[in-house]
């Protein structure tokens, strides 16, 4: 027979298993009774893995309850709440919750299908721009005038090609 | 106004059916999409939701597949208004009970509707009638693809289209049919085919969405899961199970009328019978005998252009339609008896059924290949 397991917390003979997925990695934990119930693993409404593993004093993996997004305002709470989140930018601050959840709802957890291909390219340009930009005013400031007509040249082809496909519409 | 051009013109819903598929009434296809950059409506202030609703109404209005449609605020509608819109499939519950800073355009044939401001920003929906997922997609790829040249939308390359609720995240598509099974519902096997369904990932809803009865043994059967999959490969999936199911309540009819035509034959004859004669018929009611009608015209017992009439019947059957029709706004009591009237002159020229004629016509019904029917 196996080995009985220990408790991960203080090593008394462990009779709860615990395993959850989170970003595709296996977490697994076993604990005592006492410590289960300490945990609040007998809790139905919800924990976590990375809170029971995570020392509270860690910085790496701050309190999950006390995320809120810093783009809306969206707390956990409230996603827990309604089921909804805030804004777009949601989905990163609440990954870790997000996430995993995903995988359970869904076939898989990238997207497959349609892309907006216009609003990416059109995102690309802008990107690419500004760093041009930057650098040819950088160029100039520190006299390197080969790399700003470089540059230049660069912009007015790029802005041409905008036109161009905004044209193309 | 408004009422008056939605029933002006001919819509795919009241012309739905072709005989080559008898059990799809409908197919449809629903995109959501957000604006980058905004809070989604249910979190938002009112005046970001304003704000949204301001940029997204005129840029869908402008779309050439919108061009002498109807572009409305919903706060600017009545209830009845509103009541008319959700019995069409047009506006969904939740929209008209939420109506600050929503709104609603609508294509001139009523295929296509896009709300502002429901769960997502935009709620695009494209409504076929028959079984054609193909057409449906190709109208609503287009609609999507030209609204992205106007907005930006919320897109991570990870996750896809970043939805409110992160099960509708990815494709943001929901694809569905609306399929008659009356065979399934008469010989109780319903219940059996939404359990093994629900196991593959497919939904089974009543006529109306989310928390509806399936009145007039008409079920709404979509896609539950958005990512992880192509919107090519989600719609395979849904249609080899659509294509069971088909196979099943086709089973099903020939069962029955092998087994016990004469339950089944005096089930459509009553149906008929109350649809000519009765004086008082709640909706409810008014949905199943429409449906053993339905069921009939695909037996042959009735014209085929029985069908229209039954098909218009099951939106025409509902409180806010009745309502309409009685041209003011009426209680319960008093709609069941001009529903009575209205169902009597429907069908007064509905020639009585032929029995006993049919025993295996049920046979020539059946699609032998592809149900996907692109004739338009």
């Amino acid at each position: 027979m196996a080995k009985p397991l220990k408790c991960d917390v203080c090593s008394e003979p462990a009779t709860v298993h615990l395993t959850q997925i989170i970003n595709n990695q296996i977490h697994k934990i076993d604990l005592c009774e006492n410590c289960a119930e300490q945990k609040g693993i007998t809790d139905p409404s919800g924990y976590s893995l990375a809170d029971l593993l995570v020392k509270p004093e860690s910085e790496a993996a701050p309190e999950v309850a006390a995320l809120s997004c810093p783009e809306c305002g969206c707390t956990q709470r409230e996603f827990k709440k309604t089921g909804r989140l805030g804004c777009a930018a949601c989905y990163e601050t609440f990954a870790s919750v997000v996430n995993p959840a995903l995988l359970n709802m869904h076939k898989g957890d990238s997207h497959r299908g349609k892309v907006p291909q216009r609003a990416l390219e059109r995102a690309t340009f802008i990107d690419r721009l500004g760093t041009l930009e930057n650098g040819l005013k950088e160029a100039i400031s520190s006299e390197r005038y080969e790399d700003a007509a470089r540059m230049r040249d660069e912009i007015i082809e790029l802005k041409k090609a905008m036109e161009a496909a905004a044209l193309e519409d | 106004m408004l009422i008056k051009s939605i029933f002006g013109g001919k819509s795919e819903m009241t012309e739905a059916g072709s005989k080559k598929c008898p059990v799809v009434l409908m197919t449809r296809i629903r995109l959501a999409r957000n604006l980058s950059d905004t809070p989604f409506p249910g979190w938002a202030k009112e005046s970001r939701r304003k704000e949204v609703l301001e940029t997204c109404l005129p840029s869908v209005a402008s779309l050439g597949q919108m061009k002498r449609g109807i572009s409305a605020e919903i706060s600017s509608l009545s209830d009845l208004e509103r009541q008319i819109l959700v019995e069409r499939h047009l506006i969904s519950r939740e929209l008209s009970s939420n109506a600050d800073a929503a709104g609603v355009v609508i294509s001139k044939d009523q295929s296509i509707s896009v709300m502002i401001n429901e769960e997502d920003h935009l709620r695009i929906q494209v409504i076929k009638s028959g079984y054609r997922f193909k057409s449906a997609w190709g109208v609503i790829d287009a609609i999507d693809t030209a609204l992205e040249e106007q907005l930006d939308f919320a897109f991570s390359q990870k996750l896809g289209y970043l939805t409110a609720c992160p099960t509708n995240v990815g494709t943001g598509m929901r694809a569905s049919t609306m399929m008659h099974l009356p065979a399934l519902v008469i010989s109780s096997q319903m219940e059996k085919v939404v359990r093994a369904v629900n196991q593959l990932g497919i939904a089974v809803r009543g006529l109306f969405g989310e928390g509806s009865d399936a009145s007039g043994s008409i079920f709404q059967i979509s896609n539950q899961t958005t990512l992880g999959e192509s919107e090519e490969e989600i719609v395979k999936r849904l249609s080899s199970v659509l294509r069971t199911i088909i196979d099943q309540e086709m089973n099903a009819r020939e069962k029955i009328l092998e087994k016990d035509p004469n339950k089944l034959y005096d089930k459509i004859g009553r149906a008929y019978g109350i649809l000519q004669n009765s004086h008082l018929l709640t909706s409810s009611e008014c949905m199943n005998l429409a449906s053993l009608v339905r069921f009939g015209v695909d037996l042959e017992m009735f014209p085929e252009k029985t069908r229209n009439i039954v098909d218009r019947m099951f939106i025409e059957c509902q409180p806010g339609h009745v309502q309409y029709h009685a041209g003011d706004e009426i209680e319960s009591g008093a709609r069941d008896e001009f529903r009575a009237a209205y169902m009597r002159k429907q069908f007064e020229n509905v020639a009585r059924p032929l029995f006993n004629l049919h025993e295996t016509s049920t046979e020539d019904d059946t699609p032998k290949s592809d149900p996907e029917q692109e004739a338009e």
